[in-house]
């Protein structure tokens, strides 16, 4: 059956950004930073949803809650293959925020099936998909490594501990994308040039309240040496895990 | 097979004043490389053979004649949208930019600017998807930097002409379906060509023992009493000028992808030294090291800025022959010269094919010396800036 998709599109720092804070350690400093299009929300969510629809037809729209620096994300998303594109515009600053934000318009649009990334790479929060299928009372299927639909049961597998687990629900229905639902898509130039003219709606957004708010962001510390052992050694691996690494 | 970690570098935020959409096919055409060809270019260069699956992908990314417009199976883009893809494969490997440069500037381009309506619809559309690919038969066994002394001929008869000559040093030519000649009717008159894979008496005999670009064929173009109709002759230009034009638009793609050869050597050397340690730490903290990066990233944001301006003249049809050849110089060399420098950063391991460095250090090579050698660029903008021409 024909399905109406909508894909959650975030925009990340490219991988190997040079990660730095601003204001005391509580803002991102994007000053010269490439951002992408989050890999969870393109490579697998949004890959699937156009798997899908190519094979039972529909259509697929992408939902970013941003600013207008959003948009060149999105017009990849368009480039890849999506038919339209939704920004909400709004400076995401919260999970419920932009749960909320995104609920409102699937309940106007009448979404069959609405993916998201299970995470941005750079927050790491992965709550958005639940707090929107709680808020538009829909099934909600996280962490899903393989999603077909039929008629309108939605089938999908998650990695459990030690093995797979089969899950299925009537649409509509939220669903977070995981690796292993779709490969990457390179857009094409056909895609590009097509998505000169798709279109880009932009929403804007009433204030909403913030619940959370960043205290202070924190590096990693820094890498140790490594010390090499040669494999004759063993007693000098213990020592060593004994005395500095004070593991054993 | 080696994990391409490319990540491009920036230094001046050049990526403010390119648009969105430039952007987006940079990026796209740097995925599919990393994808598609980065884990096979050593092995094809190994082998010498040009990895011929490759060409649906590269018409797919718009590596063939991207400003070509839209009525003709083109993408309509700028000339800087074709300057990134060009840096993008040549961030890979020159012999894979040569094939694109080739198929667009030399092939897609005279046919577009000079061809019929006829011949446009008939050859554009298929060489614009790589299903044909083009080659471009100007330089002969003996007339290299003096192409106007050039012998390959034709006489009329009828409703067709005779072609007869060589060409040689002909990038694409053993695997092309058609070929953009350039020779010279009965009054001595330079006219382009085409000469389609099929005619009689025509031949593109591989040529062997190269050092330099083998991931790309190279081959000769042999024309035995070859009867071409004269509807396959291109209508709109003929004498040196028109030949000269398309090399203007190759050169500027060179330019271009020098930057991305070049681009490939510094990442691999920055990597590198900031890893290899000796003495108990990066060889990046050592001042010699330091020389040679920091002398690298300067040059390349100096072409790139060049590069870019000359982009820019060319879109609104302003980029002289002068401007693009200084481009071209200048960049090649500067790549060459990155690609010994970051040779000896990598010290011995630089001489293996687990790293790209040799391998863009022998295709510049080529580079250096097709389209124009190095000295002859010299004497273009000598001629240029002083008025006094130093060829003859």
């Amino acid at each position: 059956m024909a399905m109406k998709f909508l894909v959650c599109i975030s925009k990340a720092p490219d991988t190997t950004s040079r990660i730095a804070f601003t204001e005391g350690d509580t803002q991102f400093d994007a000053n010269g930073v490439q951002f992408i299009v989050n890999p969870y929300d393109e490579w697998y969510a949004l890959v699937r949803a156009l798997e899908l629809k190519e094979q039972h037809g529909g259509s697929v729209t992408t939902l970013t809650v941003g600013q207008a620096d959003c948009d060149p994300v999105i017009r990849k998303a368009l480039a890849i293959g999506a038919d339209d594109a939704i920004r909400i515009d709004a400076n995401p600053v919260d999970a419920m925020q932009v749960a909320t934000l995104i609920a409102e318009q699937a309940r106007q649009g009448a979404y069959d099936v609405i993916l998201c990334g299970k995470e941005t790479i750079d927050h790491n929060g992965s709550v958005v998909g639940g707090m929107l299928a709680e808020l538009i009372d829909a099934p909600f299927i996280s962490l899903a490594t393989s999603l077909e639909v039929e008629g309108n049961t939605v089938k999908a597998k998650r990695e459990a501990s030690g093995g797979l687990e089969h899950v299925q629900a009537e649409s509509p229905v939220v669903v977070s994308a995981s690796k292993g639902m779709a490969e990457q898509r390179i857009p094409n130039m056909r895609g590009i040039m097509a998505a000169r003219t798709k279109p880009l709606n932009v929403i804007s957004a009433e204030e909403s309240a913030q619940s959370a708010s960043v205290a202070k962001f924190e590096l990693p510390p820094a890498k140790g040496d490594c010390k090499i052992v040669s494999a004759d050694e063993p007693e000098e691996l213990v020592r060593l895990l004994r005395e500095e690494a004070k593991i054993l | 097979m080696r994990t391409d970690l490319y990540q491009g570098h920036d230094y001046l935020l050049m990526d403010e004043l390119l648009t969105e959409e430039h952007r987006l096919i940079r990026d796209t055409a740097r995925a599919w490389v990393k994808q598609e060809v980065s884990p096979i270019i050593e092995d094809a260069a190994e082998r010498c053979e040009f990895p011929k699956h490759l060409l649906p992908g590269l018409g797919e990314i718009g590596a063939f004649g991207p400003y070509i417009p839209e009525e003709y199976g083109g993408a309509g883009l700028d000339q800087i949208a074709y300057g990134l893809i060009m840096q993008e494969l040549e961030r890979c490997d020159s012999g894979l930019r040569s094939t694109a440069s080739v198929q667009s500037s030399l092939v897609m381009y005279p046919i577009w600017k000079y061809g019929s309506e006829e011949q446009k619809q008939k050859f554009l559309p298929k060489l614009a998807t790589g299903e044909w690919m083009g080659c471009f038969g100007l330089t002969e066994p003996d007339h290299g930097s003096n192409p106007g002394g050039m012998t390959t001929h034709y006489k009329e008869d009828g409703d067709d002409i005779i072609l007869n000559g060589a060409k040689m040093w002909i990038s694409n030519a053993p695997f092309a379906q058609m070929a953009v000649v350039w020779a010279k009717n009965e009054e001595g008159r330079i006219h382009g060509v085409l000469v389609e894979r099929g005619m009689e008496g025509f031949s593109t005999p591989t040529m062997k023992g190269k050092w330099s670009l083998r991931a790309s064929d190279t081959g000769e173009l042999i024309f035995d009493n070859v009867r071409v109709p004269k509807t396959n002759i291109l209508p709109g230009r003929s004498g040196l000028g028109a030949p000269l034009s398309c090399l203007d638009s190759a050169r500027y793609g060179i330019a271009w992808g020098a930057i991305g050869a070049a681009l490939d050597c510094y990442d691999v050397g920055l990597r590198y030294a900031k890893e290899r340690k000796q003495f108990g730490r990066p060889i990046a903290g050592f001042q010699l090291q330091q020389k040679k990066l920091a002398e690298a990233i300067t040059e390349i944001s100096k072409a790139q800025l060049m590069t870019l301006r000359i982009g820019q003249l060319r879109n609104e049809g302003r980029a002289t022959s002068a401007q693009i050849s200084m481009a071209k110089r200048n960049n090649v060399d500067m790549a060459i010269h990155i690609a010994r420098e970051m040779r000896q950063v990598l010290g011995g391991m630089g001489i293996m094919n687990e790293y790209p460095i040799m391998r863009h250090m022998a295709n510049l090579e080529s580079v250096i010396t097709y389209e124009g050698t190095h000295d002859i660029h010299l004497l273009i903008t000598g001629f240029d800036i002083t008025g006094e021409n130093a060829f003859k």
